[in-house]
């Protein structure tokens, strides 16, 4: 092993897939082995029962399902209002000098810190779960598009220049081509965050998804369900991960060569 | 007054962080006529490619004019094509992508601006790597599409900043060749600034030695060879006679250059 030395596609897969049986090998130790009570951690053959009770007896793929449109409705309202917001931060900068503070301000205040509020404004209902997902991603995102799109390559700008690209060319033809991978990895990033939120808005005032499958199991105690759906989210998580890399791939071909 | 015509140009950089502003260009003049290929050579940081920056419209004089056919420069344009040492294809587009984002931005037909594409890359011997991305090509051949890419406009002018710079001395010596036989077939004026003396008086018909900065021009030559040329003139004696005064007058400059340490 070298430092950047690559690895092959099979020892990859492997590696990765080693760590997973690893881990359910120690749980499956601890839990099977007895050093932790029943209570506290459900072993894994019981988390995967409950789980398949769960989806046969309590309808738990609506739930899911109702979490996914959640993050997705409450990401996509996000990323339509912030990406424009932030290419034009990025290539103006009096647009930026005139929104930076601010959003800069705003990226800090925590979304789950909101929800009660929103509860006040919104209601339960699914406006308020938007809400919080929108208010946890726009401000990040609108940033970090922002520092992609300023960070282009002053020297192909002006290589566009003496080619006779004017404004809407070097924004429309340079700026955004060259910071779309980046925008796309934002975007791949935020939405990881966004599962973060839309658990908490259903911990919190809710009848329906994931979490508020979660907060129901605990007050049965059934560890192996809380588990289960806890794991839901890390699956969906890594799915969703996998297809923006491979739409990512798809679209900017010259970004991996 | 047709071609390029420079007038008092010099250039004043504000210091950077407090420091004293800097001089890069003293007061220059120059003219460059239609058709005519005038390189500019001059030890590194005597402000070169500011000058070049300049006649581009990607830099404002300080003081001075530049003019193009008689019109004043005020910012770049498709009128004036640009090749730069650094490496500067769109990585998002294919070669004939990026040979043809000049006409396209001008608003040239898609099948006009193929044929324009395809005739450039014959030209640069890029026909086989028309959809390989930049990144797949080596610093020749990315040199090559960038020139093909500035000639694409068919600019009145071609400003060639090092462009072969960052290459080997082999590949240098081709790409020397091809922007040669290219400037025989189209007759562009062409203002080529490098530090390297060979390449100066193997290409241009004029030789101007830039001072060390602030820079000023200190001595030109007519580089009398007819054209075209071939790779073999490099080896003539009268070649020679002519690298050597050019050595001598930039020689001085580079020691000036290197005291200050630039
Ligand atoms: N944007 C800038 N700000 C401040 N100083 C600059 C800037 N551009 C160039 N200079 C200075 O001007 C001098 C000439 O630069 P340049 O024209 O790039 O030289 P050359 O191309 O001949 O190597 C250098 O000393 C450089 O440090
Ligand atoms: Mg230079």
């Amino acid at each position: 092993m070298k430092p950047l030395e690559p690895v092959s596609t099979t020892a990859r897969v492997v590696l990765g897939i080693s760590f997973f049986v690893i881990f359910f090998a120690a749980w499956a130790a601890v839990t099977f082995g007895g050093l932790v009570p029943k209570i506290f951690l459900a072993d894994p053959v019981t988390m995967v029962r409950e789980g398949w009770y769960l989806i046969t007896n309590h309808g738990f793929l609506a739930d899911i399902a109702v979490t996914v449109w959640r993050v997705v409705g409450g990401f996509i309202l996000a990323a339509l209002i912030a990406v424009p917001l932030g290419l034009a931060m990025g290539a103006y900068k009096p647009v930026e000098a005139f929104f930076e503070p601010f959003v800069s301000f705003a990226r800090y205040l925590p979304a789950s810190a909101f929800i009660p509020l929103f509860i006040l404004w919104a209601g339960v209902g699914e406006k308020q779960k938007l809400l919080v997902i929108f208010v946890g991603s726009v401000f990040q995102i609108v940033l970090m598009v922002a520092v992609a799109v300023g960070s282009i390559r002053r020297d192909l700008v002006e290589a566009a220049l003496t080619l006779g690209a004017r404004d809407a060319g070097i924004v429309g033809r340079v700026m955004v081509p060259y910071a779309a991978p980046q925008i796309a990895e934002i975007l791949r990033l935020v939405l990881g965050w966004a599962w973060t939120y839309v658990i908490v808005a259903e911990l919190i005032g809710s009848s329906s998804g994931i979490g508020h499958m979660i907060i129901e199991s605990q007050a049965l105690l059934a560890t192996g369900q809380m588990i289960f759906g806890i794991i839901v989210i890390g699956v969906i998580g890594l799915i969703s991960d996998f297809l923006f890399k491979a739409v990512n791939q798809k679209l900017f071909p010259w970004s991996t060569i | 007054m047709s071609g390029v015509v420079v007038k008092g140009v010099s250039r004043t950089f504000p210091g950077v962080r407090g420091g004293d502003p800097v001089q890069a260009l003293a007061p220059v003049d120059l003219s460059v006529g239609e058709g005519d290929f005038v390189a500019i050579l001059g030890p590194s940081g005597c402000g070169k490619s500011t000058l070049l920056r300049i006649v581009a419209g990607l830099d404002r004089p300080t003081t001075g004019t530049v003019t193009l056919d008689g019109k004043p420069v005020t910012g770049p344009g498709a009128d004036r094509g640009m090749v730069f040492q650094s490496y500067t294809l769109f990585p998002w587009l294919t070669v004939v992508e990026n040979i043809e984002f000049g006409p396209r931005e001008r608003g040239v037909g898609a099948a006009e601006r193929r044929a324009v594409a395809e005739k450039l890359m014959a030209q640069v011997g890029l026909t086989q790597f028309a959809n390989h991305y930049p990144k797949q090509l080596s610093g020749g051949m990315q040199q090559r599409a960038a020139l093909a890419r500035a000639l694409a406009n068919d600019p009145k002018v071609l400003l060639l900043d090092e462009p072969f710079g960052a290459l080997d001395h082999q590949t240098r010596s081709l790409m020397q060749e091809l922007l040669l036989s290219i400037w025989e077939t189209h007759r562009k004026t062409v203002l080529f600034v490098t530090h390297d003396i060979e390449e100066a008086v193997f290409m241009a018909n004029r030789v101007l030695v830039m001072s060390a900065r602030p820079g000023r021009f200190k001595s030109e030559v007519t580089i009398p060879f007819a054209h075209p040329r071939s790779y073999k003139l490099k080896t003539t004696p009268d070649f020679g006679r002519l690298e050597e005064q050019l050595t001598e007058d930039i020689r001085g400059e580079t020691i000036i250059a290197v005291q200050a340490g630039f």
